[in-house]
């Protein structure tokens, strides 16, 4: 297969990501820029506090402001729609875009005011006059569990969203027979992908139609379906325009609260409503923080380093309401061992509510805090063993000869070579010199540390965690669909039935079919129908189209090269056999050729020339379904996610012990997704995902206060990396083509997030190993480094005092 | 205007003021523009100090040959003032008058003992920076008044160097802890005076008393000068960095300016 | 209120309230929407415009500012529809950006360096679009873009687009 993929003309090449050309011109079109005549806006009335019984809304002196259309509130909303969707099991969990009866996180949206202008519905909201009766609130999940703890949801009963036990294989025998056990306890911390453009939806109602159109900056499966079944509406009765640019997602843009809200009132009032986030309110009340998550981990080993088995706690802080969120304890478990061989698994998959800001799903859906768990756990293991981290890992890794591997939990890995992509990482640092550079960094007064992290990215988006966790919920498999045409001129269009945040799916697309067609992918128009004109899909989540939405394009293009075989066939008399495709043209023995142009008269002007049975017009199209995602669980076991791609980070960290402003001083990973695509695409995902993990890792959190405020909610407060802060990163690449692929592409969505804070964490350890201390949670602040490393100075003086 | 509405707000470079607005955590009831007032701009070198009119951009500042050879300490701070474009627009006058504990233009003032001019009415009123910021973003500003000019005093005769250093996530966030440094050698390389400003890790920015006179500022000694400088030092928590932290890492870069400030005057004078 | 704004060399009189910010106006007022709103509290560099020669963000900014100011938006950078300059080439070259969001923004934080310094180092680009907060690309590529361009122009003897330096824009 890398043999094959040499022979590409199009994929694997670094050509230009086409997308590029209208946002460098400030062409792109993002939901802001839709302007509709007429439009109204929307403003909310935030909730003050972390609990609070709503006693009294007063919007007299609101609606009498200048502009105002339209005030409704939680109890009104509620009476006129359904509740939203809940992934879980947890029918009294019910979630609505305003609060109803209670407010249960502090800037929840109480009330939502319309007016001609934005500014003007500001205005008047600060009018609005709510009477609040203060609750009790948690915030913190262990709390949560507790008998005494408040309820979020009362009529829930507790604030146990989810709360399961897997154990796959003899884990009890196998912590019996092993040498050794440890215990570790690991924080990741409430962050998010948080995108430089909000959230935002313009919905428009067509009362003669009887049709909701939407445009929106989304990305999320079954929106349109959503959208009609909060609002009534029969699916065929909402439009969801696809070809809007998202500026940005990584998960999170999954504004279903927002386009229910909007889409009520574009009915209510007749008019276009607009409802774009400031920045307060997305950080706030846009429900899209990420996993915060406590593990507990048992693991059991052997002295040569082997380790037998894992217990994992996941306890999971989803804030005040259900949503799909909790689900991302679910995708882990198809890479639950990460990429070792580890014999047997107990894993405790517990999600509760809290008073906070509601948890979405973000990059990677749980994988990098888990990945992050496992290398820490790792790294333990070989600290106890007094084993060098390198080779503890080399012991316990999958090789490259026994792929496919089933790992404990049913899924089975597609393949690998995990030796060689460390081997060619350590070759490009010349680890000999890193390691140098760091004892010299060390002997110089400077706390040094170099960091590794070895992990998968599950690709290729099934959703099979979903009913693995609901048995309610029998969702087996999660398609995508690609559609090509060949008109009368013989110009191609693909349609590709998403909207894209920066992945490239348009190059994606025609690099593709320009591949399989033989044709200029330039020369290829992408289109992006409606939802109402869109063959199914799923959107471009759990690092999938790359392999979704690429295979389904391959496969179209394929059933039409067969129509134009069978076509040419026909005219020319010769058998099938007998003729090949190439260079967008037929070519039969003896010279015989029938060219792009014939073939295109004969499908839409010749009909006579049509094998018998053929219908005119030359299209084809293909709905994918994921390659071995058809299996519905057993035994509490699934084959999840079809391609596992591989990264190994690799990093020297530096800082002085005081200030202890963590410094990259090399970043170097090795990543195996496969055949690539589009270079310069795979290369974006993995740089920007590392720099996303440094936030993770060292600057990000939505963290509250006391009283239960957000105290993180501008951008002089949550801290995303800039360009001082992330280093020139060193991408060292493999090529471990996919058996269940087109191409033997993998995912690569995801990638560099998901390992770069267990590296980071891990160089930061080494540097501060000597003094015995550890810092397990996410982020880690330059100030607890200082405050952890002067408290161990201190004690260790002391000793010597003594 | 200003004088006759007591909601009334100067806008200068917006940089701070704007956020509050979009924030809504400020609704003045007027605003005034200074950014356009030539008489609030520009750069005069005079006998008694360098006056910086408080209109005057951060980023003309920095590029300024009289701020850079009369005000080093200034031209070593103002690169840490923000980013370009927060340069290009915000103000010095602004950032004095803003009084946030961690901005470096304060540092500066107070340390070197500048003079911070309003105007109130017909008047002019002019405070010690070191008596002018009372707490975070407090300050002795007149009512209604307007900050017109900021007078640093210049640069002293003899052997000078200086410092500045600061410690923050981000680097170009507002620090953590912030410290400044200038010093005047002998011709022996003793130190004729030394004084140090600890930002950021309180309410204002302070300026520390020492007495260094004849020192010869070696490493150790200047560890022992910082230590006795902050003694009092009080330093407050937030999310970011506890107290603890403050008081360190203002004591760490407090050693470092000082040493950077020698090392700079014993170059320059070779 | 009334202003007369002058936005890529063209004058154009709006009217707007006192507390719209140029951002706002740009994009409501004047219909070009290549400037976007990322935070509006001056944070995150996607509004960033060049004003005089120098980048600014907009949402920063009163509209009423704006009066008389030469006032530059990512729209203004090529005369002619469908045609790019070479910093934009650059960037398409290099893929430095993904979603586009931020990318107006960055396109000018990089012209604002260029206009003063023709032979930029890493540590010059990184300082130059700090204020520029990109969460997609991780900055590697918008970097090596900017080099790119730098590296090209040099080798053309120009500047980057001369009329947005502020003497051309006066002249
Ligand atoms: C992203 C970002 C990062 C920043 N980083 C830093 C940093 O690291 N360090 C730092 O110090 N600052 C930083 N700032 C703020 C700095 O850029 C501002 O320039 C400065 O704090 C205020 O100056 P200004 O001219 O913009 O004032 P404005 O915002 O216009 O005004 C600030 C306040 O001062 C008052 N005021 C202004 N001028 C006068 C006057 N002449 N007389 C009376 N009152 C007046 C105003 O009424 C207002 O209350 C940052 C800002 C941003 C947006
Ligand atoms: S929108 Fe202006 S800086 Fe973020
Ligand atoms: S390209 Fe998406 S934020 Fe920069």
């Amino acid at each position: 297969m890398t043999e094959q993929s040499s022979q590409n003309r199009f994929v694997s090449q670094p050509r230009r990501v086409r997308e590029d050309r209208r946002f460098v011109a400030g062409k792109g079109r993002f939901v802001a820029d839709i302007d509709i005549p007429g439009t109204l806006h929307v403003a909310f009335v935030a909730g003050t506090y972390a609990a609070a019984r709503i006693e009294s809304i007063d919007t007299s002196a609101a609606l009498d402001m200048p502009g105002v259309v339209d005030i409704v509130t939680g109890d009104q909303l509620a009476a006129e729609i359904a509740p939203l969707m809940n992934g879980l099991d947890t029918p009294k969990v019910r979630r609505y875009p305003l609060a109803v009866g209670d407010v249960r996180y502090a800037g929840e949206w109480v009330c939502a005011v319309v007016a001609e202008s934005r500014e003007q519905a500001e205005d008047a909201a600060d009018l609005v006059r709510v009477r609040y009766a203060k609750r009790d609130f948690v915030l913190d999940a262990e709390e949560a569990l507790t008998r005494e703890a408040p309820v979020v949801h009362p009529d829930h009963g507790s604030n146990v969203l989810l709360d399961k036990t897997f154990v796959w294989g003899g884990v009890e025998e196998d912590f019996d027979r092993s040498d050794e056990k440890l215990s570790l306890r690991v924080t990741w911390g409430r962050n998010s992908t948080v995108p430089i453009e909000t959230f935002g939806v313009v919905a428009k109602w067509d009362p003669w139609e009887r049709i909701l159109d939407v445009w929106a900056s989304i990305q999320m499966p079954k929106y349109a379906d959503q959208i009609a079944r909060a609002l009534g509406l029969p699916g065929n009765g909402v439009r969801v325009h696809y070809d809007v640019d998202v500026g940005g997602s990584y998960g999170v843009k999954r504004g279903i609260k927002h386009t229910v809200l909007a889409g009520f009132f574009a009915r209510r009032l007749g008019r276009p409503i607009r409802l774009i986030e400031d920045r307060i309110e997305n950080m706030r009340a846009g429900d899209a923080h990420g996993p915060e998550r406590i593990f507990d981990i048992d693991v059991a080993f052997n002295r040569d380093g082997t380790v037998r088995s894992m217990k994992m706690r996941a306890l999971d802080n989803a804030g005040a309401y259900a949503g799909r969120a909790p689900f991302q304890l679910g995708k882990p478990i198809g890479a639950i061992v990460g990429p070792y061989r580890i014999n047997s698994v107990q894993y405790h998959a517990l999600s509760v509510t809290t008073n906070k800001t509601v948890e979405e799903a973000v990059r990677g859906f749980g994988q990098s805090p888990t990945n992050y768990a496992i290398e820490t756990m790792m790294d333990r293991v070989a600290a106890h063993l007094g084993m060098d981290r390198l080779e503890l890992r080399r012991r316990n890794l999958i090789r490259k000869e026994q792929f496919p591997y089933l790992i404990p939990s049913g899924t089975t890995y597609d393949s690998g070579d995990y030796h060689t992509v460390i081997d060619k990482v350590l070759l490009h640092a010349d680890y000999d010199a890193l390691v140098a550079e760091r004892d010299r960094l060390r002997a110089e007064g400077q706390c040094a540390g170099i960091g590794i992290a070895a992990c998968l990215e599950p690709s290729g988006g099934n959703s099979s965690f979903e009913p693995l966790l609901n048995e309610k919920n029998r969702t087996s498999t999660w398609m995508e669909s690609v559609r090509i045409n060949v008109d009368a001129t013989g110009a191609v269009i693909v349609a590709i039935h998403t909207t894209s945040a920066g992945q490239g799916h348009e190059t994606l697309a025609a690099t593709v079919v320009g591949e399989r067609l033989q044709i200029d992918p330039d020369a290829i128009r992408i289109v992006r129908p409606d939802s109402l004109e869109s063959l199914p899909g799923n959107s471009p989540v759990g690092s999938r189209m790359a392999i979704m939405l690429g295979g389904a394009a391959a496969r179209a293009a394929d059933t039409l090269r067969a129509q134009i075989l069978q076509i040419a066939s026909h005219v020319s008399g010769i058998a099938e056999e007998k003729l090949t495709y190439r260079e967008a043209a037929v070519h039969g023995p003896d010279g015989v050729v029938m060219d792009w142009a014939e073939i295109v008269d004969v499908t839409h002007r010749r009909f006579h020339d049509l094998p018998e049975g053929m219908s005119p017009g030359l299209s084809a199209q293909h709905i994918l379904q994921v390659p071995t995602g058809t299996a519905l669980p057993k035994d509490g076991k699934v084959q999840m996610y079809p391609c596992f791609s591989f990264e190994f980070h690799l990093v020297l960290i530096a800082f002085d012990p005081i200030l202890a402003k963590p410094e990259i001083r090399r970043y170097v990973i090795g990543h195996d997704c496969g055949t690539v695509i589009n270079p310069h695409i795979v290369r974006g995902m993995t740089l920007g995902g590392i720099a996303h993990g440094i936030g993770a890792a060292l600057l990000e959190e939505f963290a509250y206060d006391d009283d239960g405020q957000l105290q993180t909610q501008s951008f002089l407060d949550y801290l995303m990396p800039s360009s001082h802060e992330v280093p020139n990163v060193e991408i060292v690449h493999h090529c471990t083509p996919s058996p269940h692929t087109e191409f033997g592409q993998k995912g690569s969505g995801e990638s560099g997030y998901l390992g770069a804070p267990a590296a980071i964490s891990g160089a930061i350890h080494d540097a501060i190993a000597s003094r015995g201390i550890t810092l397990d949670k996410l982020p880690i602040r330059m100030s607890a480094i200082s405050d952890a490393i002067a408290a161990a100075d201190a004690v260790q003086k002391k000793g010597i005092d003594v | 205007m200003l004088a006759h509405d007591p909601e009334a707000r100067v806008l200068a470079g917006g940089q701070t003021l704007m956020p509050m607005l979009a924030m809504r955590l400020s609704r003045p009831s007027m605003l005034v523009d200074i950014t356009r007032l030539d008489e609030l701009r520009g750069i005069d070198v005079a006998s008694d100090g360098v006056a910086v009119g408080a209109a005057t951009v951060q980023a003309h500042a920095l590029r300024s040959s009289d701020i850079a050879s009369e005000v080093p300490l200034l031209a070593k701070a103002l690169p840490n003032v923000g980013h370009p474009p927060t340069r290009a627009r915000g103000t010095i006058g602004g950032s004095i008058a803003h009084g946030d504990p961690s901005a470096e233009i304060a540092l500066v003032a107070a340390l070197l003992q500048a003079e911070i001019v309003f105007r109130e009415g017909d008047n002019d009123v002019s405070f010690k920076a070191e008596e002018f910021f009372i707490g975070p973003m407090v300050t002795m500003a007149p009512m209604g008044g307007c900050l017109t000019r900021v007078v640093f005093p210049k640069r002293p005769e003899g052997r000078v160097g200086t410092g500045f250093q600061e410690v923050a996530s981000r680097r170009s966030d507002y620090a953590f802890a912030s410290a400044a440094a200038q010093v005047v050698l002998d011709d022996d390389g003793e130190c004729l005076s030394l004084c140090i400003g600890v930002g950021s890790v309180g309410d204002f920015p302070v300026r520390c008393d020492v007495d260094a006179a004849g020192s010869r500022l070696t490493d150790d000694e200047v560890r022992g000068i910082v230590e006795d400088a902050l003694t009092d030092l009080e330093t407050v928590e937030d999310l970011h960095a506890t107290a603890a932290y403050r008081r360190r890492a203002a004591a760490e870069l407090a050693r470092r300016v000082v040493r950077e400030a020698r090392d700079e005057a014993l170059e320059g004078s070779k | 209120m009334k202003v007369e704004l002058k936005v890529n060399g063209r004058a154009s009189e709006v009217d707007v309230e006192p507390r719209k910010s140029l951002l706002d106006c740009l994009r409501d007022d004047l219909d070009l929407k290549a400037t976007h709103a990322g935070c509006e509290h001056g944070v995150c560099g996607a509004c960033t415009v060049i004003i005089d020669g120098q980048a600014v963000r907009s949402c920063l900014v009163l509209a009423v500012q704006g009066d008389g100011l030469d006032i530059r938006t990512a729209e203004g950078l090529t005369d002619c529809a469908g045609e790019l300059d070479i910093v934009q080439d650059a960037f398409c070259d290099t893929h430095g950006l993904q979603c586009g969001y931020c990318t107006s923004g960055m396109i000018l934080a990089a012209h604002a360096l260029l206009l003063e310094n023709q032979a930029p180092t890493q540590d010059d680009i990184r300082d130059a679009i700090s204020g520029n907060i990109c969460r997609c690309t991780g900055y590697g590529q918008i970097i090596e873009a900017v080099e790119l361009a730098a590296d090209r122009l040099r080798q053309r003897n120009a500047r980057p687009d001369e009329a947005l330096s502020a003497e051309r824009g006066m002249a």
